[in-house]
């Protein structure tokens, strides 16, 4: 079993056909409850619009902040899932299963373990600790 | 074999057939074994290193298949053992350990085995999550018999680029956690179509590019006839399998009469067909016969079927053009394209009339998106100039010039021109 990451990638739309998305809220919760009975379902967020999105970088000690995304793109994150796959067969399945990805565009991507990470990390020199594992993720 | 010294040229023979014959074999069970195809494959490649020093000194074993595998599956418990990033390690060196003690060869008798572990192999090297120029490297590189160096040179890019290209992709397949299965019933008819793809794409690729090395060209489109012959053998009652193959075969029975000495493209009318290779021929008509008895009709089969009728007939006069048509009818009821119903106008101009041509290619000569795409307005001249308007179609021979890349196309199309003038 691996956890895998659905990225939903949308275009904001106006406020009417921003209401039509919202009827498939039903199909959601039915969707929302199959998949946590069958024990996949690890975590899903909604985010709200990029309208209240903030950018935070740091360069040269400066903090700039800008109001909005950092690059203005059509498909913007609006949300997630995090499941439990068997394999990416089944992760594709689950993603083609969400009613957005009739407009949207949903990315999946295999979740790093925390193992992993930490090998990753002393494989190209940091000093991490064992205990480590359990704090990165 | 006795102990002595075996003569280098034997030893380098018996490899180089074990790596044609065996290879892709003994790959696509420790792919299995080991979990994971980067250690598998660098696995098989110690092995036949190995294999270079040990069957020298202790001579050819008696079974090269069953040594190489043996001392493959041994060579990726030593790099497991070392190698500590690899996710799952102690299972997939416990599951090794197991198999070894068994003896667990993938012996020829046991075909079964070996067919599932092959189609395992087809399917995870053509899976939809990579992009098709990967899928296509790595189904060369796993299935069939050629090295990376080879490859790059089939498809112009340097060995360093396409070398990057294999590595991300089996990277990919570990880190995504691609499965190395067969697809269940549900899923296997959309899966095969999309491996038959990939397979027709090489064929492709070695047949209609004119540039390159033409060697290494061919190389291709036996490797995608071999893999026709190969997903025939495992999917026998696959109908498109069989039409698949039938479509390589008559194609590729025409290689050496395609191009003139002088390296000019030879259109199919004009072509010497005493350079058409016979059995190639029989045997594609053979497996096109086998295919339609499966009574499940698909565009393979119906391409395949098209080129047997221009095969079969004495000359361009003496084909069944309306029936090339109908063939082209269905193909596009299948599967919609501008390009098949290009080919169907051309097919209904050679059957009833360059009118009844030109009234089907009317809607596609306003199609913006076939604006550019220079077999049309080739076709559109050819039509025009049968109906007696030469002017009209001398501007569609020039436009057809203006959109060619293709040095021996454009040489071929100034020729027509130069005939109306």
């Amino acid at each position: 079993m691996s956890q895998y990451m659905m990225l939903v990638y949308e275009e904001e739309v106006d406020a009417a056909e921003q209401a039509e998305r919202e009827h498939v809220t039903p199909m959601l919760l039915e969707l929302h409850a199959s998949l946590r009975e069958a024990g996949m379902l690890v975590g899903v967020q909604r985010l709200r619009s990029t309208e209240s999105a903030t950018s935070v970088r740091v360069r040269e000690g400066q903090t700039e902040i800008t109001d909005g995304p950092f690059a203005a793109t059509k498909e913007v994150l609006a949300g997630y899932y995090i499941l439990e796959c068997a394999d990416l067969d089944q992760a594709l399945e689950q993603a083609a299963r969400l009613p957005m990805a009739r407009w949207a565009t949903v990315q999946v991507r295999p979740v790093m373990p925390p193992d992993e990470w930490l090998r990753v990390a002393r494989e190209a020199g940091a000093d991490v600790p064992d205990e480590a594992v359990e704090h990165l993720a | 074999m006795s102990g002595g010294a075996e003569p280098a040229d034997a030893v380098l023979a018996a490899i180089a057939r074990a790596f044609r014959e065996e290879r892709a074999i003994v790959l696509a069970t420790l792919i299995r074994q080991a979990g994971d195809f980067q250690l598998a494959e660098d696995a098989v490649q110690d092995a036949f290193e190995a294999a270079m020093t040990v069957w020298r000194r202790d001579g050819v074993p008696a079974n090269p298949g069953a040594w190489i595998t043996t001392a493959a599956r041994r060579r990726a418990i030593d790099r497991l053992r070392r190698d500590r990033s690899v996710a799952d390690r102690a299972q997939r060196l416990a599951d090794l350990a197991r198999v070894d003690a068994q003896h667990e060869e993938p012996s020829m008798d046991d075909e079964s085995t070996i067919v599932d572990d092959r189609l395992r192999l087809i399917f995870t090297c053509c899976h939809p999550a990579l992009d098709m120029p990967a899928r296509v490297a790595l189904t060369l590189r796993a299935l069939g018999g050629m090295t990376t160096g080879e490859i790059a040179r089939a498809f112009l890019v340097g060995e360093a680029t396409m070398g990057k290209r294999i590595v991300r992709a089996k990277r990919k397949i570990a880190d995504a956690g691609i499965p190395y299965r067969v697809p269940p019933d549900d899923e296997l008819p959309n899966r095969l179509r999309g491996v038959l793809r990939v397979v027709y794409l090489i064929f492709n690729e070695g047949y209609a590019a004119t540039e390159g090395d033409r060697l290494v060209r061919e190389e291709l489109c036996d490797e995608a006839i071999r893999l026709g012959e190969l997903l025939a053998r495992l999917m026998p009652d696959d109908a498109e399998v069989w039409g698949l193959l039938a479509l390589m075969l008559l194609h590729d029975a025409r290689r050496a009469a395609r191009v003139d000495p002088a390296g000019r493209w030879v259109a199919l009318d004009a072509q010497d067909r005493s350079l058409w290779d016979r059995d190639r021929i029989r045997e594609g008509l053979a497996n096109l016969e086998r295919a339609v008895r499966l009574r499940r009709p698909g565009e393979y089969q119906l391409q395949a079927a098209i080129t047997a009728l221009q095969i079969q007939a004495p000359g361009a006069e003496g084909t069944d053009w309306a029936q090339i048509a109908k063939l082209y009818g269905a193909l596009g009821a299948l599967n919609p394209s501008p390009v098949i119903e290009l080919n169907r106008a051309v097919a209904v101009g050679l059957a009833s009339g360059p009118g009844a041509g030109l009234e089907l290619l009317e809607p596609l000569l306003g199609d913006p998106a076939l604006e550019r795409y220079q077999p049309l307005h080739a076709a559109h001249a050819e039509l025009l100039s049968r109906a007696g308007d030469a002017q009209g179609a001398a501007r569609a021979y020039e436009r057809a010039i203006a959109l060619t890349a293709n040095a021996v196309e454009r040489a071929e199309l100034e020729r027509r021109l130069d005939v109306l003038r």
